[in-house]
């Protein structure tokens, strides 16, 4: 790199958020007021660069210099000058500001594949991008490689699909390749859904060249001269930087005809999502591309035997897509060292809920959950209990506290009763109900089914009016039962993954947390006390000063009270909104 | 052809069948509710789930092509497990409505309940609540009876061309609408009326006016147009209180908004029994229709000995006093092939005259 020094603002999605840009414009003009450049005789830049992981300590600015780095948390754009003055010119960090010990741990137990660029280079800059080594696999693919070349490289990697089901993406290439079609398409799925989940958003914000030259290889392998991105509006700053992306890569001929001066030509265009998210699904959004209402379509034909458009189509995740030229330039051998004997390399996970470092983060295949929530995590929130990790979203399922020594691997995690899936990882501590839990998810998975199927359309709504009725105090004996058979039959009588994996959160919290469930249907209590309706609050005379706080705080008129006396709770008119229990200063207020 | 064995039967089907079109001819039942045999396969419904050695979960017969060797299972009990609770859920959303449902008798939906015995709904819960309210005079869509099998979606794009209706909303809220929910405003051809599976769809000419099985089913041709589309007229107290058209047939059961619909000219009293001669004047006199005239000031009554006596003194007399072209021939769509046939050549060979058309061209 031509820079010297470099700063880094993270302008991941979290990393706006915090107010990136406006740090970065300090940066930009403090640099410039001071023609820094002659002030310390080098050259200094500043960039926007993707997520850097942390997200919780957003703004993250990265300062390198000879070499070494050194980062800043939750940097205000006030802090800007200082950090100028002392560290770039001075030559002495501000220490204070710098990140705090339990950083080097967020980073020390993560291998960085897919995001090894994704915080280096500038996203919107094509120069970056190529400096640091990219379009360089695909030229080397398209002068000096055959197709099949391209398929048993990635074959042997052992990378499997990203986007949760993990199909193996060299035998789908290879599959792609063998099917008959004179026409043949790459799709790329950045349709990302799951709550809780902004891997591929990270990916595509912080390194869309990586996706793109994922797309060109794959497409030469198979013999694609078409691709497509399909990518949800609701990603508005993705959609701009792979637009612009496109665009720089246009002007380069990476994309176009006769690339690098070859016989292989690629267009890319990018198809909008319009917040469907069975439109994730792969014929689903085949369906949707086609101009089609995003509805699934039964397979077997496989789509890489017949797929847009009725042609051998590949889709492949933004996640694996960006894997590609990583593999190419460093060589299967290295990728596969990465990872158990089935689950290879590295894989992406949006790490949130109750842990104290919440970010983006990419391990290695087969770390454990406890590595990864201790470690890497650093723990949980407010030194409170570690109740369970859910992974895989709405398809996936908790894994209990018990199980940290699992390894997190395809198939570890499915023998666990949950998923991989797209990434995302929930931690949960005690204050959170699973029977509430999986009643959320199959709200979320009702509200989004297509219609199609009637297992996933009436079933779902029936799982989430038995779980509701569980979490408001009708349960009734057999519901467990129920939720049970029902879940068994939409699992296995859907038509597409949304359907299929919509009961996985119900069953694994049964399987591990059966009680729970008994305990709000016999004794209609929630152990978490999240579930309001079987809440009871009452005041504890001898604690009770007679303040008047909980009454004043009251939205229903529930509390009576003379001054200095104990107060009391009505139940009847009690809501059970909890305002009570937040107001008193003296604990008196009991919640069971 | 490739062989597979479905149940224990060896069978040589053709390749490129599916599992249920092979099962089917060879009379093996597999129930179905959304699959129509003139439709591309949906697979919604999931009620044709069966068991292929080496598939990981059942398949929908309706959507799988077979292939050699393929050992097919169409019933066990983990698959008939599926199917009943795919009834349970139906019917869970399904108004308890068959007493005065003009569907009972010819349900699909009902004949399954039968067959498995689902009485009640064990997962009783929400059911969907629609107004009624489309203003058009034929077709009644009971969206609570729907189940969203898709038929009537697929009927109206891929026979009828027409595309007036799709799935609209999600999840539980799903249902089949017009863009934007208006009042359907089609060709009311009715083929949706056809397919549909349950009462969700019906002709509102024939309400309460008698279910099949109660009215007398004759045969026979309508009467419309020279396709002469196979129909079957429902015959309740010697008047026709519905027609469909069976499967079949060479037109397949399609039939068009005249066809399906406009069946009540046949007992209408102001229908034409006897040939009428005019006799008012032809000029000055004004036409009928007008307010206030009756036929009876324009017509008379006649037998069709003079009518035809009649025609043919005038035809004569015109073609001797001003030449055969000066007389022109309009048939009708409503008439045969070879009834049209044999008029252009009375036209051409008796008259004349190559003036001769015919009202379908129009």
């Amino acid at each position: 790199m031509k820079d010297n020094t470099v700063v880094r603002v993270c302008m991941g999605p979290a990393g706006i958020a915090a107010g990136g840009k406006a740090v970065l414009e300090a940066f930009r003009e403090t640099l410039a007021d001071r023609n820094i450049d002659a002030e310390v005789k080098e050259h200094c830049s500043s960039h926007q660069v993707g997520c850097l992981g942390l997200c919780a300590r957003d703004v993250l600015v990265e300062i390198g210099r000879n070499g070494s780095k050194t980062s800043y948390q939750y940097v205000k754009p006030d802090m800007v000058g200082r950090i100028v003055a002392e560290h770039i010119v001075g030559g002495t960090p501000v220490k204070e500001w710098l990140v705090d010990e339990t950083f080097d741990t967020f980073y020390r137990k993560q291998v960085k594949i897919v995001l090894a660029d994704c915080g280096r280079v500038d996203p919107e800059d094509i120069d970056s991008y190529i400096a640091a080594g990219g379009y360089e696999p695909t030229r080397e693919v398209l002068m000096t490689w055959i197709p099949d070349d391209v398929i048993e490289e990635i074959r042997m990697s052992g990378i499997r699909g990203r986007g949760g089901a993990g199909f193996p993406t060299g035998l789908k290439w290879e599959l792609a390749r063998r099917s008959k079609g004179d026409v043949k398409y790459v799709i790329c799925n950045a349709d990302e859904g799951d709550p809780g989940a902004f891997m591929d958003r990270a990916v595509i914000e912080g390194n869309p060249h990586s996706v793109i030259e994922g797309m060109l290889i794959g497409a030469f392998a198979i013999g694609a001269n078409k691709g497509y991105v399909y990518i949800r509006a609701e990603y508005p700053l993705a959609v701009e930087r792979l637009k612009l992306a496109i665009k720089q890569a246009y002007e380069r001929r990476f994309l176009g005809r006769a690339i690098f001066n070859t016989q292989f030509s690629f267009d890319i265009e990018i198809r909008l999502g319009a917040g469907a998210f069975v439109c994730g699904e792969e014929t689903a959004l085949i369906a949707s591309i086609e101009g089609e209402r995003g509805m699934p379509r039964s397979k077997p034909p496989f789509p890489v035997n017949r797929g847009l458009w009725q042609r051998p189509t590949v889709i492949n995740n933004v996640e694996t897509l960006a894997n590609v030229p990583y593999i190419i330039r460093k060589g299967w051998a290295w990728y596969a060292s990465y990872g158990t004997e089935k689950s290879k390399g590295t894989k992406v996970f949006a790490l949130t809920g109750k842990i104290r470092n919440q970010g983006l983060i990419e391990v290695p295949m087969g770390i454990t959950l406890g590595e990864i929530i201790h470690e890497i995590g650093g723990g949980i929130e407010g030194n409170r209990a570690l109740k369970a990790v859910q992974t895989g979203g709405p398809s996936g399922g908790c894994i209990p506290a018990g199980m940290l020594d699992l390894n997190v691997d395809y198939e570890s995690l499915a023998k666990a009763g949950s998923i991989v899936g797209s990434g995302g990882m929930i931690v949960l501590d005690e204050d959170n109900c699973m029977v509430n839990m999986a009643k959320y998810f199959i709200q979320f998975t009702q509200a989004e089914s297509c219609g199609k199927c009637v297992p996933c359309r009436v079933g779902t709504k029936r799982l989430l009016e038995i779980l509701t009725r569980i979490t408001e105090g009708q349960g009734k004996e057999g519901d467990i039962e129920r939720l049970e058979r029902l879940s068994r039959g939409v699992k296995t009588a859907s038509l597409c993954g949304l359907g299929q994996t919509a009961p996985n959160p119900v069953l694994s919290n049964l399987r591990y947390f059966r009680e729970e469930f008994e305990t709000h249907i016999r004794d209609k209590k929630c152990p978490a006390k999240v579930c309001k309706k079987l809440l009871r609050y009452s005041i504890l005379e001898e604690y009770c000063k007679g303040c008047g706080a909980c009454m004043k705080a009251c939205p229903a008129d529930a509390i009576s009270g003379d001054k200095k006396k104990p107060h009391r709770i009505n139940p009847d008119r009690c809501i059970r909104c909890g305002a009570c229990f937040e107001a008193c200063k003296f604990k008196s207020v009991a919640r069971d | 052809m490739v062989r597979i064995n479905i149940d224990g039967k060896e069978l040589q089907v053709p390749a490129q069948s599916t599992i249920l079109e092979a099962a089917k001819n060879n009379d093996i039942f597999i129930p179905t509710l959304c699959h129509h045999p003139k439709l591309t396969p949906f697979g919604g419904c999931r009620l044709c789930l069966v068991e292929v050695k080496g598939f990981l979960k059942p398949v929908t017969a309706c959507t799988t092509t077979v292939g050699e060797g393929m050992e097919v299972v169409t019933s066990s009990p983990e698959i008939e497990e599926l199917r009943r609770l795919v009834l349970e859920l139906i019917l869970s959303d399904h108004p308890n409505d068959c007493m005065v449902c003009e569907k009972t008798g010819s349900c699909a939906l009902q004949e399954l309940a039968y067959m498995y015995g689902v009485r009640e709904a064990e997962y009783a819960g929400e059911r969907r609540n629609y107004e009624t309210r489309d203003g058009n005079p034929f077709i009644e869509r009971d969206l609570e009876k729907c189940i969203l099998c898709g038929r009537c979606v697929k009927a109206c794009d891929e026979i009828q061309g027409v595309e007036a209706i799709d799935f609209g909303y999600r999840g539980f809220r799903a249902k089949i609408c017009t863009s934007y929910e208006e009042d359907l405003d089609c060709e009311f051809c009715g083929q949706c009326v056809a397919v549909c599976p349950t009462g969700a769809l019906t002709g509102k000419l024939w309400k309460l006016k008698g279910r099949p099985g109660t009215t007398k089913e004759i045969d026979t041709v309508c009467p419309y147009c020279g396709i002469g589309c196979n129909i079957t007229a429902h015959v309740k107290k010697n008047e026709i209180v519905r027609i469909t058209s069976a499967e079949d047939t060479w037109n397949e059961g399609w039939l068009c908004v005249k066809g399906r619909f406009g069946y009540q000219f046949v007992s209408s009293p102001d229908r034409l029994v006897r040939p009428l001669i005019r006799t008012a004047p032809k000029s000055g006199m004004p036409s009928l229709g007008r307010k206030g005239i009756k036929w009876g000031e324009v017509f008379r009554e006649a037998s069709w000995e003079e009518a035809l006596d009649l025609i043919a003194s005038r035809i004569r007399e015109i073609k001797e006093t001003h030449g055969a072209d000066a007389l022109a021939g309009l048939s009708s769509a409503r008439c045969t092939n070879e009834e049209n046939y044999v008029f252009q050549k009375f036209m051409r060979a008796a008259v004349g005259t190559n003036n001769v058309d015919h009202c379908a061209r129009l």
